[in-house]
């Protein structure tokens, strides 16, 4: 009897050690707390002036419009003396190293700049589907009147939520549906890829450069076409071979899309909308230069790293969420840009020259003053059409739904 | 020369093909003692997490930590089948059952994700991954090069496991006991053989060896842990061991094979190739499903050497 009992016990204390090695090693951690920190808050993509208005320029409100001009304010605040409930849904873990991670920087950012007038959730790997909408009606549930969701296959399930809860304010990151209490928020992404696909440009020798992107939709096409474009910029032979990887995240897959494009010769590596860094890797092992997407990697990737896009999503939620709390939410749609530092181009790495550093910055300035002026014409796609005459610019609503391949990208979007 | 496609997916074909070999291999012990594992896969998440965060905090000389971080991934594999082992022996659990919770408590949605929280494991990359060595700097010569002399020191020590393996379990006594359990451990048990400890000992085992695969993941892969970073690698790896007959070196060519088929998508995609990506890119899992279902019929059982005992708990009383 005692022996059958052994290993029973054998496996408690096994627990034990286990919940006793949980907790030595946080604090061990909390010990170790400096130095851990000091790189955590390099990886941190809202770590600087987080929702600090624009220095000299605009603030985030003369890039929002409002879906109609004499819209009555959504009344979704809290009761008097209650805090806010707000709750974000996100479609992969919160530390991806990338785009989720972003979007809880924003709302760590939220939640501190609130204090105890807001409570915020948030749900990490939700799936895009059928399950989107379970988790709305959830967070719901459990009283939550502001709901953000970040990312486009949620958009369907968003839109219906909304209708079904006109009461609820709904914050809806990367789509284009609209609802009296459904905003949409998003960016000049492009400004700053083009400015990465001239980092890239600069860096490449053969003129061969390779990019991974996520999903042939318009969001992922515009900075593919603007990366593109920029390297063009910097070497006018230069050529892009692009790889799908229908995937927002597959860490490993990221890393291998990347390796086979460095076999097949590309001496430059780009991303676009992927949210994990691991393509990095590849291009570390391989000592390709690398940009990368949607977070500062500089620490952690010095010998390849040349610069990427980082997204500051609290220059929008603070704001929208003060309105709340003022009473004067109404549904829009926002679209930040360099200048009200929604978008920025994270920190040179070491490789980027600095005739390449003249040339970005140089660039920048103007798309300061108008931000996707790349797209204007002529400008052919990557079967010689012209799709953009002349003295011609896309419009917004162009740029919202682009659904062509520039001349210089290697690759296709296919038929759907 | 070395850039050529057959190279560059054989190449990496090895590369990928690792992790699941040393999961597969570890799922050859386990189901040879006649105890199914289909926690494989949250195994190699708590290995691959104890590894990275092993990688991060463990000093000394680069290959001091690669060691260690191997290790410590080793213990916390065996650790998680402890707790297997301790289900499906001690307690006589459904092995299935118990597989899969294991898988869902250890899992993406659980333990390891709680403890890359809880250590900070994802806030910034490990510092001394494992990377590909250029052996006797042989590493470009054409062919030979990427095939043989530029892998990680884990592929190495996965070529010799194999044979020790085959050795093992082909050649010695303690191989033959260990059959003798998965077989039949009424028989075992009557020739004096503790079919508790065999099936504990070999759990454990195989849980350590998922370990290793799931560092490989943390280590020589990705470089920055994220949750669920196996994406179901060790579904893949339950099905090798089937492929693999239970024996070591078919479980390597299946290894290799399923590792090919990996990168495969990407590689024909990256030089335009114009095949469905996504065809390619789900063939590892359609060969998972067919090889699973075909394996699963009594006449597989019967002829591919399944040990007869598998999934069975052992009752000493019970006929």
């Amino acid at each position: 009897m005692t022996k059958k009992w052994l290993p029973a016990i054998a496996v408690l204390a096994l627990g034990a050690s286990l919940v006793a090695c949980g907790s030595d090693s946080a604090s061990d951690d909390a010990a170790a707390t400096e130095d851990t920190m000091a790189t955590e808050d390099t990886m941190a993509p809202t770590d600087d002036t987080t929702a600090a208005p624009a220095a000299d320029g605009t603030s985030w409100e003369s890039n929002f419009t409002p879906w109609t001009a004499d819209a009555a304010p959504v009344k979704c605040g809290p009761k008097e003396g209650e805090p806010l409930k707000a709750a974000w849904v996100y479609v992969g873990p919160i530390n991806d190293g990338g785009w989720t991670q972003a979007h809880d920087a924003s709302r760590l950012a939220v939640q501190e700049k609130f204090g105890d007038k807001i409570v915020t959730t948030y749900k990490e790997n939700v799936p895009e589907g059928d399950q989107t909408a379970q988790v709305i009606d959830d967070l719901i549930a459990d009283g939550n009147t502001l709901i953000f969701g970040t990312s486009f296959g949620f958009q369907d399930a968003f839109a219906a939520a909304a209708e079904k809860n006109p009461d609820i304010c709904f914050e809806f990151a990367t789509g284009y549906k609209s609802a009296p209490n459904l905003s949409q928020f998003y960016g000049s992404a492009e400004d700053t890829d083009y400015l990465t696909g001239m980092a890239a440009g600069y860096a490449s020798k053969t003129g061969k450069l390779g990019i991974l992107a996520a999903f042939p939709i318009p969001e992922v096409i515009r900075g593919v076409n603007a990366w593109t474009l920029g390297a063009r910029a910097a070497n006018p032979k230069a050529e892009v071979k692009l790889v799908w990887t229908n995937n927002w995240f597959d860490p490993a897959l990221e890393r291998k899309t990347a390796e086979a494009l460095i076999a097949g010769g590309a001496d430059v590596i780009g991303v676009k909308s992927q949210d994990s860094p691991a393509s990095g890797d590849a291009a570390k092992a391989a000592g390709v230069p690398w940009a990368g997407y949607d977070s500062d990697q500089s620490a952690n990737y010095p010998d390849v790293w040349l610069t990427a896009t980082t997204y500051h999503w609290d220059v929008y939620e603070i704001p929208r969420i003060q309105s709340i709390f003022d009473g004067t939410w109404v549904a829009g749609n926002y679209y930040g840009d360099i200048e009200d530092t929604f978008v920025r181009l994270a920190p040179y790495g070491k490789l980027v020259s600095e005739e390449a550093k003249a040339a970005i910055e140089a660039k920048k300035a103007e798309f300061i003053k108008a931000p996707g002026s790349m797209f204007t014409g002529p400008l052919n796609d990557n079967t010689g059409k012209e799709v953009i005459p002349a003295g011609k610019s896309a419009t917004y609503g162009e740029l919202m739904s682009q659904n062509f391949l520039v001349e210089g990208v290697d690759g296709e979007i296919p038929a759907s | 020369m070395n850039n050529s496609l057959l190279i560059v997916i054989l190449a990496s074909a090895i590369f990928y093909g690792t992790p699941l070999l040393f999961a597969a291999l570890g799922g050859v012990f386990t189901e040879r003692s006649g105890v199914l594992n289909l926690g494989v896969e949250g195994m190699m998440l708590i290995g691959g997490v104890s590894g990275a965060w092993a990688s991060q905090h463990v000093g000394g000389s680069a290959w001091f930590t690669v060691f260690a971080s191997i290790l410590i991934a080793m213990f916390a594999g065996g650790l998680t089948a402890l707790l297997h082992a301790f289900l499906c022996v001690t307690l006589k659990a459904n092995q299935t059952v118990a597989g899969l919770s294991i898988t869902i408590f250890a899992g993406a949605l659980g333990l390891s994700s709680y403890f890359a929280n809880v250590w900070k494991v994802a806030a910034h990359p490990v510092t001394r991954p494992i990377r590909k060595l250029d052996v006797f700097g042989l590493a470009d010569t054409p062919v030979l090069g990427p095939l043989l002399f530029n892998h990680t020191i884990l592929t190495y020590v996965s070529w010799v496991l194999v044979a020790v393996s085959s050795f093992y379990l082909f050649r010695t006594k303690t191989g033959l006991q260990l059959r003798a359990v998965g077989e039949s451990p009424q028989t075992a048990d009557a020739m004096g053989i503790s079919v508790v400890k065999y099936r504990y000992f070999h759990t454990i085992l195989g849980g350590m060896l998922a370990g290793i695969g799931g560092a490989f993941y943390s280590l020589a892969i990705v470089s920055t842990w994220v949750d669920g970073l196996t994406k179901g690698a060790g579904w893949i790896a339950i099905a090798l061991v089937i492929f693999g007959f239970w024996r070591p070196d078919l479980t390597l060519v299946g290894a290799y094979l399923f590792g090919a088929l990996q990168s495969l998508g990407t590689t024909l995609k990256a030089r335009s190739f114009h095949i469905s990506g996504d065809l390619l890119d789900a063939l590892p899992f359609i060969m998972t499903i067919v090889v699973l279902v075909l394996v699963s019929s009594r006449f597989a059982h019967k002829r591919l050497g399944a040990p007869a005992a598998l999934g069975v708990p052992y009752e000493r009383e019970e006929r």
